[in-house]
């Protein structure tokens, strides 16, 4: 039979870039010095893994570099060397070149030899530089201890007659080993008679079945060696006295091939064990070359590796709604519909569906680790270039997000963490002439807030320069001469367009994307972002994000005979529309004093051109407080309807993207509504208004203490435009 | 390798092909469309409406859980409107466009008939004036006496602005409707 | 159909001793480290057990020491994948009740006549 082993190499490069992560993290967790043992240990497994399966998978190339790395771990986990920095950088070191490895070998590329040779002799120096190992046992195996040839030589293997007593010791069948097996391995060899002396078995009171007190004498003639022979007892020759003698030819020395000492070997260490396979190793490594080389450029698919866990829950939950569905159908054949059943049936379905869809959901979702996990090193390379003390530490690893969402939140991180490092964390000698610690320190915090991901970087460094930003933002006309900003709008402006407050573009994040990149990237995520910083004390950033980038949580508004949907995650609240506080008393136009605010009131029933319907008309309408880009503005709606979690369909894939949409979904009744895009609304609503009043130089409602907070249930409540509203508010 | 197979129904004599149209009736006149482009008929529902689209997109309707848009051909061609009812039929179109394949439901009067047309009996569409653009008519064949305009689908919905891709028309909010074809209101 | 418990934390590995030897025709258990396994094989009688030496959690040798303590797991043959690096994990499998062992690297074909080699 023949296995095909090409199919298991995706899994192989993708569990082995993990497990580079895996090391990676582990190295830089590593404290010169000190006792690093469990950490070694598991790094050395990660490395043993690559190595193993590299082997298997024939990358001889990788097994080979990986077998360095294995060897200097192994050293240090047994402490044999010492962790010092420059082991700790030269294996950092090979982990990016084993990562470029792994890459070129899975997309079939050319890898500069060069980049490799130069780590792998600095590898090989460490190897050689450590202290040699005392036993023997721990010498790689590329230059394996043998002296003779053992097997392989079957073609001219003159006959030979051996005598074989095998004398196991009382145990043997409890180790699994069955002398039948053996014998039977034997007769392979040639043909054999088997003498059985049973005299070693006690009476039968004393008799333990489950002990061995036979001891065999085999005479065997056939065109073997003693190698051959002794391999047959290889996995029983610590629980056997063992003597192989050849009988044809007495005198003829034999090759002492690790059964030398199996006289008396009952309880010594196994010794030279390893003679047979290093044999074995070297014949299919021509095999291996070829797998190598004809693997190719297989093209690679993006897969996910889902806890298996979670496919049993969801395999259950595909049980419970076969259950559910037999049940329904039972009830349909049935004469008499029984309602009550049918109900009960119905909700169950609504269960399972919601708990399927829960679960199916929950497949995408990663540990935010694997996003986490480039930054320590990022820390560690920049910090060295740039001659800072830092401390990253990391909270929350294990949060989840969708597969998605953290593909698309790497790259904001890693430059905000350069941020951090780079403009945020003072040298260490500023540090300590202004009192603080001389280790700066950043921390990477994530956690779930209701349905979002919160991840939090905080540096204790000098924190945002309102002075130089407002300046820098009048220089460049973003802000007028005589606006006077509040601390946290000065603030926001780093994420302006364009904007940077580097003196000098330095190497480290003058290059690439700016901050107002990043904050598109949230944005596009369906994220946002937020700064707060105190001068001298340091700087957070805090960004949330939806857990998954399909589904979302709306609120269903109607607006005339439409039923929109509203993401909850921009509603800031929904309140009822008091026309008093309107600037203008006509419907839609105008700003809205909201929580000492002036807003401005955008109809949707305009914007999207929608025709009034009879029956909406006089009813109170509602509005919506929604939140974008740090802008709020009301949306006037006819009702609030039901919150509900709505899968996102996409408009593009058979029309195309529309303004002020993000898209639709289809809600229960089998009809689709439409996603408003809070952002792209506010948006086309200041296209539309070019001349639009300064919010706060409107002049809204008469008194500008009130606040009229029903939370609005369905409307239904009348009010009229003369109701003095000042002291009574709430329903009359 | 996959190889591409084009279905043909050629007659080996003249080496002429024959395609199949699913015609339609739109007021007094008969459309066909390229039968291997039908997914299916299926009765009209409420269409969802996506704001600021011209009225000859009444919105888009739920297709077993794809969200496709809805054209009114009728509207599209300027021959008036009528009343969507039970019986109004919209029969869903694969178009293949720039940007792939879309799926499309468009709304009709009623569904005639299938017809073999062979091409030499397509005849090149003659000049119908301002009301219907011609570029996306393939051609007139005639069955059996009737008259036949074969649309090609494909090109209504490329020559289309509305139907481009926003990158396109994006922040151009001021009236989608203006960049259609032809607009002679 | 004999029932093998296959052992090992790397997947790529898994999948490749569980895929030959279901080829093969064997039952296979899979688990992911020596915890896993060792619920497993109490939860169903696996004929031979077939276990990586590096493991989080739970090794393979103290695996079999664990299940060699069992009374159904007392004859069982239990084979050690180990790399060729290590001779002295066979010495300490052996102690813990190994039956033998398949060193890594090792192809399908090997594997399968390792396998043949213990089962009854």
């Amino acid at each position: 039979m023949a296995i095909d082993v090409t199919k298991f190499h995706q899994t192989f490069f993708e569990e082995s870039l993990e497990g580079l992560e895996l090391m990676e993290s582990g190295l830089l967790e590593l404290e010169v010095g000190a006792d690093n043992n469990e950490a070694i240990n598991q790094i050395f497994r990660a490395a043993h893994s690559i190595k193993g399966g590299a082997g298997t998978f024939g990358f001889t190339a990788v097994t080979e570099f990986t077998h360095l790395l294995e060897t200097i771990l192994d050293r240090r986990r047994s402490g044999q060397a010492e962790v010092t920095q420059d082991a700790v950088d030269v294996l950092l070191e090979s982990i990016d070149v084993l990562r470029d490895m792994l890459s070129a070998t899975r997309d079939g590329n050319e890898l500069d030899p060069a980049d490799v040779v130069d780590v792998q002799a600095r590898l090989q120096e460490l190897v050689d530089r450590d202290v040699p190992a005392p036993d023997g046992a721990t010498v790689p195996v590329p230059a394996p201890n043998e002296d003779a040839p053992t097997t392989g030589t079957d073609g001219d293997t003159a006959l030979g007659t051996w005598r074989i007593v095998f004398k196991p010791q009382a145990h043997l069948f409890r180790t699994g080993n069955d002398p039948v097996r053996i014998l039977g391995e034997l007769a392979e060899l040639g043909s054999y008679t088997v003498e059985a002396d049973t005299s070693g078995l006690p009476s039968l009171a004393d008799l333990d079945v489950e002990s061995c007190y036979t001891v065999w004498t085999i005479e065997l003639e056939g065109p073997t060696e003693q190698s051959a022979i002794s391999q047959v007892f290889e996995w029983v020759e610590d629980d056997a006295e063992i003597t192989i003698t050849r009988l044809d030819t007495p005198a003829a020395p034999t090759a002492p091939d690790g059964l030398e000492a199996s006289e008396t070997a009952t309880d010594a260490p196994a010794a030279g064990t390893g003679t047979g396979t290093a044999d074995a190793e070297r014949r299919t490594g021509g095999e291996r070359r070829q797998a190598e080389a004809a693997h190719g450029a297989a093209a690679t698919t993006t897969s996910i590796r889902v806890d298996i866990e979670k496919i049993d829950t969801l395999i259950n939950m595909v049980g419970e709604l076969v259950i559910t569905q037999s049940m329904l159908q039972e009830l349909a054949q049935g004469n008499a519909i029984n309602t009550e059943k049918l109900r009960e049936g119905l909700a169950d379905l609504e269960r399972n569906t919601r708990e399927l869809q829960g679960s199916v959901m929950q497949i995408r979702m990663l540990p935010i680790s694997f996003s986490f996990n480039r930054l320590p090193r990022l820390v560690r390379d920049l910090s060295g270039k740039l001659g800072k003390k830092v401390e990253l530490k990391i909270h929350g690893e294990s949060t989840e997000l969708d597969k998605t969402v953290m593909e698309k939140i790497g790259d904001p991180l890693v430059h905000l963490i350069r941020n951090a490092l780079d403009h945020g964390l003072e040298t260490p000698e500023v540090r300590v002439a202004n009192g603080k610690p001389e280790t700066g320190r950043i921390n990477l915090d994530a956690y779930h807030e209701g349905g979002n991901i919160v991840i939090e970087i905080a540096d204790d460094g000098t924190g945002l320069n309102t002075q130089r930003i407002l300046a820098k933002a009048r220089e460049r006309g973003l802000v007028g001469e005589d606006d006077q900003l509040t601390e946290r709008q000065i603030h926001d402006l780093i994420f302006h367009p364009g904007f940077s407050t580097a003196e000098a573009i330095s190497d480290i994040s003058g290059r690439g994307v700016g901050m107002d990149v990043v904050k598109r990237n949230i944005m596009d995520l369906g994220g946002v972002i937020e700064v707060h910083s105190v001068a001298g004390r340091g700087s957070r950033f805090r960004i949330r994000l939806p857990l998954t980038l399909a589904i979302l949580d709306g609120q269903v508004v109607r607006v005339r005979d439409q039923v929109f949907i509203v993401p909850l995650v921009s509603i800031v609240e929904s309140i009822l529309f008091d026309p008093v506080l309107t600037s203008s008393l006509a419907r839609g136009a105008g700003v809205y004093r909201h929580r000492e605010a002036a807003i401005p009131v955008i109809d949707l029933s305009e914007s999207f051109g929608i025709p009034p319907a009879s029956d909406t008309e006089g009813s109170t309408p509602l509005l919506v407080v929604v939140e974008a880009e740090g802008t709020r503005a009301g949306l006037l709606v006819d009702d609030l309807l039901a919150q509900q979690q709505i899968v996102i369909k996409s408009l593009k894939t058979n029309f195309r993207a529309v303004p002020g949409l993000s898209g639709a979904t289809i809600l229960g009744d089998g009809t689709v509504a439409m996603i408003l895009d809070v952002n792209s609304v506010l948006g086309l609503y200041r296209q539309s208004m070019p001349a639009r009043p300064a919010p706060d130089a409107a002049e809204p409602g008469s008194t500008p203490g009130h606040d009229v907070e029903d939370t609005a249930p369905a409307g239904g409540q009348s009010q009229t435009v003369s109701e003095p509203s000042d002291e009574e508010k709430g329903p009359r | 390798m996959t190889t591409i197979t084009t279905e043909f129904t050629g007659t080996a004599e003249t080496g002429l092909s024959t395609n199949q149209y699913l015609t339609f009736l739109l007021g007094n006149e008969e459309y066909g469309v390229d039968i291997l482009r039908v997914q299916e008929i299926k009765g009209w529902e409420r269409a969802t409406e996506i704001p600021n689209t011209p009225d000859y997109i009444p919105g888009v309707m739920n297709l077993r859980g794809t969200v496709i848009p809805i054209v009114d051909l009728r509207r599209r061609f300027e021959l008036g409107a009528a009343d969507y009812t039970s019986t109004t039929v919209v029969i869903v179109l694969r178009i293949e466009g720039e940007t792939g394949t879309r799926t499309m439901g468009f709304v009709v009067d009623a569904v005639s008939d299938v017809y073999n047309v062979a091409s030499d009996h397509v005849q090149p569409a003659p000049d119908f004036g301002s009301r219907v653009n011609t570029q996306f008519i393939k051609g007139l064949a005639t069955v059996d006496e009737k008259m036949v305009i074969l649309l090609d689908i494909d090109r209504l919905i490329g020559l289309d602005a509305v139907f481009s891709s926003l990158d396109v028309v994006d922040d151009q909010r001021s009236n989608p409707s203006a960049t259609s074809p032809q607009e002679t209101e | 159909m004999p029932s093998i418990l296959a052992v090992d934390d790397s997947v790529s590995m898994r999948q490749l001793v569980a895929f030959t030897l279901k080829e093969a025709g064997f039952d296979v258990i899979e688990a992911v480290d020596g915890e896993d396994a060792l619920a497993k094989a109490q939860a169903r009688r696996a004929d031979v057990v077939l276990t990586d030496v590096n493991m989080p959690k739970m090794d393979g040798i103290s695996l079999i020491r664990n299940l060699r303590q069992l009374p159904a797991y007392k004859f069982t043959p239990m084979l050690l994948l180990t790399t060729e690096s290590a001779p002295e994990k066979k010495a300490e499998g052996k102690a813990a009740g190994a039956t033998g062992w398949i060193v890594k690297p090792f192809n399908p074909e090997q594997l399968l006549a390792t396998i043949s080699k213990v089962i009854k």
